[in-house]
């Protein structure tokens, strides 16, 4: 065990009031069983999943609800035993505001677990582990939702699995009290992981605002020469994967490279435990830890089970939920407003907030930029905000993109330290979303000119094919008949024309 | 008055034949703009613009015998693009060639389909499915949107519907601003 | 003597710039400025047409128009060849860059016409310049020529994007900016000398 404490520092970031205390000072809650649970059936990056029930059907807990369509895609399990009532498009916690496809299940309140079947990951081939990993539903749960079992399964060699316990972001505490409250499973699934990742050593990055988790954790690990902590400072966001694989080794990652690449891995503290629960207690995810804080009068941290209504959630935090449109889903930097409370928790959501009305709508008058490049300072990616603001608003995707628009992790930090009040990140993300959406209109565009061009081709193939045959049967009604044929039709022709000639002759001799 | 005749007599020669033998050495076949233009162009295959396919008015765009502004799917981004690549002035689309429309794909209405099989063969990107006297159906993914389907279809079974806005196309906005709502400036 | 042809490059591309300062070649520095990509391409083609020009141009003026006292016949002599070498680097263009040859469309043969292109000669000839110093005259001129438009197609470009009031969209701005440049460039008058 060790705890380092060399960091590399990267350029920008910004520091901030946390708020995070508000939020730590009562233990991980629970609260009573929902009336109903509502599960989206997109709840991670990548394919929809596959609904496996029929309505009406009843379920156990942690039975499958719908199955990963393909490999970028991750399962839905029933977080309780109930009823499945319905399939419909219902709203889910997005920035769009708009309507996705949801299951409801209404829980009997038993609360009965499917039979549970604990993988023995020591004895069997950690390939196979993945496998069944891929049916766990398990997805980065700092947020990002990336299936996890794609992350474990790839081809570079990984030597260093690097634990995301930055949570960088004001406000959210979530992994800070799991790992108070949860700090041995943690270090359980840490082992756990590396042997999935083939991986020898593990690095825990956590920011120095986290003291107790630390100590934790360091009392864990006394013994265990594989995992060390490392304490990186309070900067945001050093919470981002290639901010804290810099903070920690000191390696940048090159544009459009991984860090697999690099050989190493991260993950989140949270994904972690999931996968520890998975694999020694064969519970797919079906819970996540949430912090409700902002507002209310008793901002916490909650267990709850996905599928929650989020309004059940505020009312026991001692908040309004009837004051709808001011709550914020993520942190304050990166996160956007809930388009109402009516929407339920779901595997990326990591904290709500019940704003102050300035964090929503930003009341400062937006004033034209003057080029200071404040937001050049702060940039952690070291991109020129100023310029990519500049080609976003007057829609030159292009230079936009010249200039590394992609490259942007839409932290936030330019806004921050931005003097004329400019939301930079809403700017680019509408030109990311731009770009984007014209990439795959060009797909679409080139897709059904290869069909469009096929088509022509086979058309012309049945035009030769048809002449072809016509030739032949032409070829094949035997030429010596045709010809006798022929030759007689000429015969009695030219024989008429004699006949009349003559005839005429001797008609001018009468 | 002589030599000034002959001097620019020798220089029209000299000049000459150093351009034709030039004009045969840097003889270029082929022309690559068409598939430049080809890639701009959104491959409905609708034929508004009057030629039977994109391909075939990319090629009239090149020889110049169409102008930019006849195809409609491609709204006025495309024809931008056009006038950037041919390096012409922008111009508005022309409107004998269709309005502008969201797009959309072709539904068959299965019950009153009567399996006639006219659509498939009017489809040009094969995305008709249905064999004769069966029902047919719509590929969606493969659908442009080109309606040539429709006027073929005997009993009108056939519907365009607008692609709507889903949690899987949406787009963020461009932002915007409540003037109102914003604090006065400070006056000094 | 390198001393001479120092101060023809210094005098030609920034004192004297035959857009900014000698107001030629307007034609080009206004059209073609819109993409800097195209801007690029054109300085290009105008450095050769300007640097060959001017050396042929020299040697026809020098050999032909002065031992026969047809000095009178310049300028026709100058632009036949000036359009011969347009035509030459246009079939150059059309063969090798055929993307570019498009982009630049009228703009290309225009060359011919292009006040820069003839003028550059004609001063070549009353400044009865060598044939080196006419070649470096005819460079530098055209490098002047490059750094100018290039700059303001890198200007213009950015003006795309800028909120531009109504009244002064286009053409009016593109005019206010070059008026602004050449304001800027007269600060290098004194330079030399």
């Amino acid at each position: 065990m060790n705890i380092i404490d060399t960091i590399f520092k990267f350029n920008g970031g910004i520091k901030a009031d946390t708020k995070k205390s508000v939020s730590t000072v009562r233990p991980i809650k629970k609260i009573k069983m929902p009336k109903q649970l509502i599960l989206p059936l997109r709840q991670h990056v990548g394919k929809v999943a596959k609904l496996k029930v029929n309505i009406g059907e009843k379920v156990l807990k942690g039975q499958l609800l719908a199955e990963a369509d393909g490999n970028v895609s991750a399962a839905i399990h029933a977080p309780t035993s109930g009823t499945v009532a319905s399939l419909e498009k219902q709203l889910i916690p997005h920035p769009s505001g708009l309507p996705d496809y949801c299951v409801t299940l209404i829980p009997d309140g038993k609360d009965t677990w499917v039979e549970k079947k604990p993988i023995n990951w020591k004895k069997i081939d950690r390939k196979e582990t993945i496998k069944k990993i891929s049916e766990s539903g398990i997805v980065g749960l700092g947020g990002a939702t990336f299936p996890t079992h794609l992350k474990l399964n790839n081809n570079n060699e990984v030597k260093t699995l690097i634990v995301n316990a930055a949570e960088c972001e004001p406000y959210i505490t979530c992994d800070d009290m799991l790992m108070r409250e949860k700090s041995a499973e943690l270090i359980e699934g840490i082992r756990l992981a590396l042997h999935l990742l083939g991986a020898q050593n593990a690095i825990i990055g956590i920011e120095d605002n986290k003291p107790e988790a630390i100590e934790k954790l360091a009392l864990l690990i006394k013994n265990d020469a594989n995992i060390s902590i490392k304490i990186v400072p309070t900067i945001y966001p050093s919470g981002d994967a290639k901010r804290l694989i810099y903070l920690i080794t000191g390696i940048q990652i090159a544009k459009g490279k991984r860090s697999t690449e690099y050989g190493m891995q991260m993950f989140n503290v949270a994904t972690i435990i999931a996968l520890y629960k998975f694999i020694h207690c064969g519970e797919p995810s079906i819970t996540r830890i949430i912090t409700i804080t902002g507002k209310v009068r008793t901002p916490n941290n909650y267990e709850v089970l996905f599928g929650t209504p989020l309004s059940d959630l505020i009312i026991d935090a001692g908040g309004k939920a009837s004051q709808n449109g001011s709550f914020i889903m993520g942190g304050p930097m990166m996160g956007y407003k809930l388009p109402s409370v009516n929407v339920p928790v779901t595997k990326a959501m990591n904290c709500v907030i019940d704003a102050e009305p300035e964090m929503i709508e930003n009341n400062n008058p937006v004033l034209p930029c003057i080029r200071c490049a404040k937001c050049a300072e702060a940039c952690p990616v070291n991109l020129q905000p100023q310029e990519l603001f500049w080609f976003s608003q007057s829609n030159q995707f292009e230079k936009a993109e010249n200039y590394n628009l992609f490259d942007c992790i839409e932290c936030g930090c330019c806004s921050y330290v931005c003097p004329s009040n400019i939301p930079l990140v809403q700017y680019y993300r509408y030109a990311k979303s731009e770009i984007i959406s014209d990439r795959y209109a060009k797909e679409e565009a080139d897709i059904a000119r290869e069909r469009n061009d096929f088509r022509l081709e086979r058309l012309q193939r049945e035009k030769e094919e048809r002449a072809k045959k016509i030739a032949e049967r032409k070829a094949n009604t035997s030429s010596d008949e045709k010809s006798k044929v022929i030759d007689e039709k000429r015969k009695a022709i030219t024989e008429a024309l004699e006949r009349v000639k003559q005839e005429g002759v001797s008609e001018k001799n009468d | 008055m002589l030599t000034s005749v002959l001097v620019v007599l020798f220089l029209a020669l000299l000049i000459g034949s150093i351009l034709g033998f030039s004009s045969i050495k840097f003889k270029v076949d082929g022309d690559p703009i068409i598939d430049k233009i080809d890639s701009i162009l959104p491959q409905t295959q609708c034929g508004q613009c009057s030629y039977p396919g994109c391909k075939p008015y990319a090629t009239a765009i090149a020889k110049g015998e169409a102008d930019i502004n006849q195809c409609p799917p491609g709204g006025e981004d495309g024809v931008r693009k056009l006038a950037e690549l041919m390096g012409v002035e922008y111009k508005p689309l022309n409107e004998e060639h269709g309005a502008i429309k969201p797009k959309s794909i072709a539904i068959i209405d299965e019950d009153t389909c009567i399996g006639c099989t006219l659509c498939i063969q009017a489809c040009p990107v094969d995305a008709i499915l249905g064999s004769a006297k069966h029902m047919h159906t719509i590929i969606e993914k493969e659908c442009t949107g080109c309606e040539l389907c429709l006027p073929p279809c005997p009993v009108d079974c056939i519907d365009m519907i607008a692609i709507q806005e889903n949690t899987e196309n949406w787009k963020w906005k461009y932002p915007v601003f409540n003037i109102k709502n914003q604090k006065q400036r400070v006056s000094h | 003597m390198a001393n001479n042809y120092l101060l023809i490059i210094i005098s030609t591309v920034l004192v004297n710039n035959i857009v900014l300062t000698k107001i030629l070649g307007l034609c080009p520095f206004m059209g073609v400025s819109k993409k800097l990509e195209t801007s690029i391409s054109m300085s290009a083609a105008t450095a050769f047409v300007l640097t060959i020009g001017s050396m042929t141009s020299w040697a026809i003026n020098h050999y032909l128009l002065e031992p026969n006292d047809l000095v009178y016949l310049r300028t026709l002599t100058f632009i036949v060849v000036i359009a011969a070498v347009v035509q030459f680097t246009e079939m150059l263009m059309e063969k090798n860059f055929p993307f570019l040859y498009r982009m630049l469309g009228i703009f290309l043969p225009l060359i011919t016409t292009n006040c820069a292109v003839l003028g550059i000669p004609l001063l070549n000839a009353q400044a009865s310049h060598t044939l080196l110093e006419s070649a470096f005259f005819g460079f530098g001129g055209a490098i002047g020529f490059s750094i100018v438009l290039i700059l303001f197609a890198s200007l213009r470009e950015r003006l795309d994007g800028a909120n531009v009031p109504l009244p002064f969209k286009g053409t009016a701005i593109a005019m206010t900016t070059a008026g602004l440049m050449s304001l800027a460039f007269m600060g290098f008058i004194g330079l030399d000398r």
